[in-house]
């Protein structure tokens, strides 16, 4: 598929996120979750997709939020969050662009996809543009080996690119 | 053989729970539902399934083991955590069929006694979670899951959990650690997971396509399906082809059927009319195998007496002009940035390995490198780590030495010195002053 799909990250700015209360909706939904596991700490993984799903990113704020409300300490919290990739501690760019760069993927080309993404950014992996637009990362297998060169922006795949399909994919994202 | 797993892949609207029952989905689910668990968990056993995911257990064995009558709960856990590199069958299968991995956890729960089931699925894969989380929601509304399913008192739970992104996790024990809220760091065994599992109860871990296979065995019957493939690796399989091939993707083929069979006439043969130099059977872990390997049968059994590893069945192919030393790296690389940190070999081994191998693809290589790598792999691998990860970044090792291992030597041969760099002296500092500068 080359027609982008994929709608922006919107981030919270971190002087709103410097102390973090959980209004009704939030409460509602993190409950609902704690009733799937027979601990409160078993919780963890899906409210912290949640809060990154409300806010774009995690500050040390709904960390320490998210520590209170299920009885655990903020070190903790901030141990298991910085251990997994997919969480990010720092506000990224609207859209988070992720070349797939292991073996598969490189077979099949990936490494000019590298070369022409940090090119046409001007950046280089784990850094924003300048207007906060795209975020570049280089990413282990995305499990779509069949299908690459991958590049994962945001949430959704995109399979079987060329330059060129990337590009096109990368002018019609939404502002 | 008649496509099974894949049945509905170019079926429309294959995910509908509609479309599913229309192909006779959930039958064998009633069919189950008045089997007492025991006869379930014999005719699996009898069946000879062997996990999916990598290791090749037997999944009635590893069902046995549960302790039944323990007061505890006990739990099933669907891996969906599918990240060992050119492993895309998962996806696939939830993609075409979610229905069918639900029934068969519907299944294979009440086989062990579970009351609660979670499915751990990897964070990249969100659209494959949403998939599972409306099937959920489907079975829910028909009776297939929650309270009396079918109206036969039995009660069964199904969660999704997402990882955020830890290819270890796909390991039992850090996956329980994960769904516990903790970092995905494996524990020691034993005890294993069937005594002392999640939440420190007994539990299952079972493969999505394992799982996916249950129903079929009950539908139609352990001899059935053992019938498929070659004694003691049974029933079809899933296999994921990348790499240098003219048609990639999942192919569904009996264990036993031979890699040139895969490549030439399933995948069309080496791309670009290139000549085959070697593939990897069983995800990037297995060690390579060069292409006069290509005759050999694609199963547990004979892959492992050719020296390398099955695993999960993820067949990357590699053609003449690929650069093992290069491949190598990029190996290493992947492992070492997904050693979750605790054994000391697999966290500094795969470093050691991975700067090693820069330095000779660089061509900086020295003489005695490929003793240092053997050693390492020897150091890292078989029992020293605490999980098969260490193995698993020595498994790349063996293989290339093994195999190309001319290639490491001619660069080694081309190589220049290390240009002397002057390195600073650091400053020490004591209480009477500072030294050295």
């Amino acid at each position: 598929m080359s027609v982008a799909h994929t709608q922006p990250l919107t981030m919270a700015p971190p002087e709103l996120l410097r102390e973090v209360h959980f209004d009704d909706e939030m409460e509602t939904k993190i409950s609902e979750l704690l009733k799937r596991y027979p601990t409160k700490q078993a919780a963890l993984l899906p409210v912290l997709w949640l809060c990154q799903e409300k806010w774009g990113w995690l500050s040390s704020g709904v960390l320490k939020a998210i520590a209170d409300r299920l009885d655990l300490s903020p070190a903790f919290v901030e141990g298991v969050t910085t251990f997994y990739t997919m969480y990010h501690t720092e506000p990224t760019g609207k859209y988070l662009v992720q070349v797939c760069t292991t073996l598969s993927c490189q077979l099949c080309g990936a490494s000019g996809l590298v070369e022409h993404l940090k090119e046409r950014f001007g950046i280089d992996f784990g850094e924003t543009t300048p207007d906060g637009r795209f975020t570049l990362l280089g990413v282990q297998c995305l499990g779509a080996c069949g299908e690459g060169p991958v590049v994962q922006i945001n949430n959704d795949y995109y399979t079987r690119l060329t330059v060129e399909t990337l590009d096109q994919i990368l002018d019609e994202l939404p502002e | 053989m008649e496509p099974i797993l894949l049945k509905a892949e170019h079926e429309k609207n294959s995910r509908a729970l509609t479309t599913y029952l229309n192909r006779g989905g959930y039958s064998a689910l009633k069919k189950a539902l008045i089997m007492n668990p025991e006869d379930i968990r014999e005719e699996v056993k009898k069946s000879g399934l062997r996990g999916r995911g990598g290791a090749g257990f037997p999944t009635g064995v590893k069902w046995g083991f549960v302790p039944q009558d323990s007061p505890k709960p006990k739990y099933l856990i669907c891996n969906a955590d599918e990240s060992e590199p050119g492993t895309f069958k998962d996806r696939k299968l939830i993609h075409t069929d979610p229905h069918m991995l639900i029934e068969g956890i519907i299944i294979s729960s009440y086989a062990i006694n579970a009351y609660t089931a979670y499915i751990y699925i990897r964070g990249e894969f969100y659209e494959e979670a949403q998939i599972l989380e409306k099937a959920i929601a489907e079975a829910y509304k028909k009776h297939y899951l929650g309270k009396n399913i079918l109206k036969t008192g039995y009660d069964l739970d199904v969660y999704v959990h997402r990882g955020a992104g830890a290819y270890i996790c796909g390991e039992e024990t850090a996956l329980m650690e994960s769904i516990e809220g903790k970092r995905g760091q494996p524990r020691v065994k034993p005890p294993f997971p069937a005594v002392v599992g999640l939440f420190g109860c007994p539990t299952v871990i079972n493969n999505v396509e394992t799982l996916a296979c249950v129903p079929h065995i009950i539908e139609r019957g352990a001899d059935w399906f053992a019938s498929i493939g070659r004694p003691r690796n049974t029933g079809p399989k899933l296999f994921c082809v990348s790499g240098h091939v003219n048609r990639p993707g999942v192919y569904e083929l009996p264990l036993g059927v031979t890699y040139r069979e895969i490549i030439e006439e399933h995948c069309g043969g080496v791309r670009d009319g290139k000549k085959l130099k070697g593939f990897i059977p069983g995800g990037s872990s297995a060690p390579v195998l060069p292409a006069s390997a290509i005759d050999i049968k694609a199963d547990f059994d004979s892959v492992a007496e050719a020296g390398s590893m099955f695993g999960s069945g993820a067949l990357i192919v590699l053609d003449e002009t690929t650069d093992m030393v290069w491949l190598l790296e990029n190996l290493l690389t992947f492992y070492t940035h997904e050693s979750c940190g605790q054994c000391t070999p697999c966290r500094e081994g795969g470093h050691w390995a991975l700067e090693i191998v820069r330095r000779i693809r660089r061509g900086y290589g020295r003489p005695e490198d490929l003793e240092t790598l053997e050693r390492i792999s020897r150091f890292a691998s078989q029992g020293m780590t605490l999980c098969p990860l260490g193995d698993a970044f020595c498994g790349p090792i063996t293989g290339v030495l093994k195999h190309f291992r001319g290639e490491f030597e001619a660069a080694i041969a081309k190589a220049k010195p290390l240009p002397k760099k002057k390195l600073p002296v650091l400053p020490v500092r004591s209480g009477r002053g500072t030294f050295g500068m």
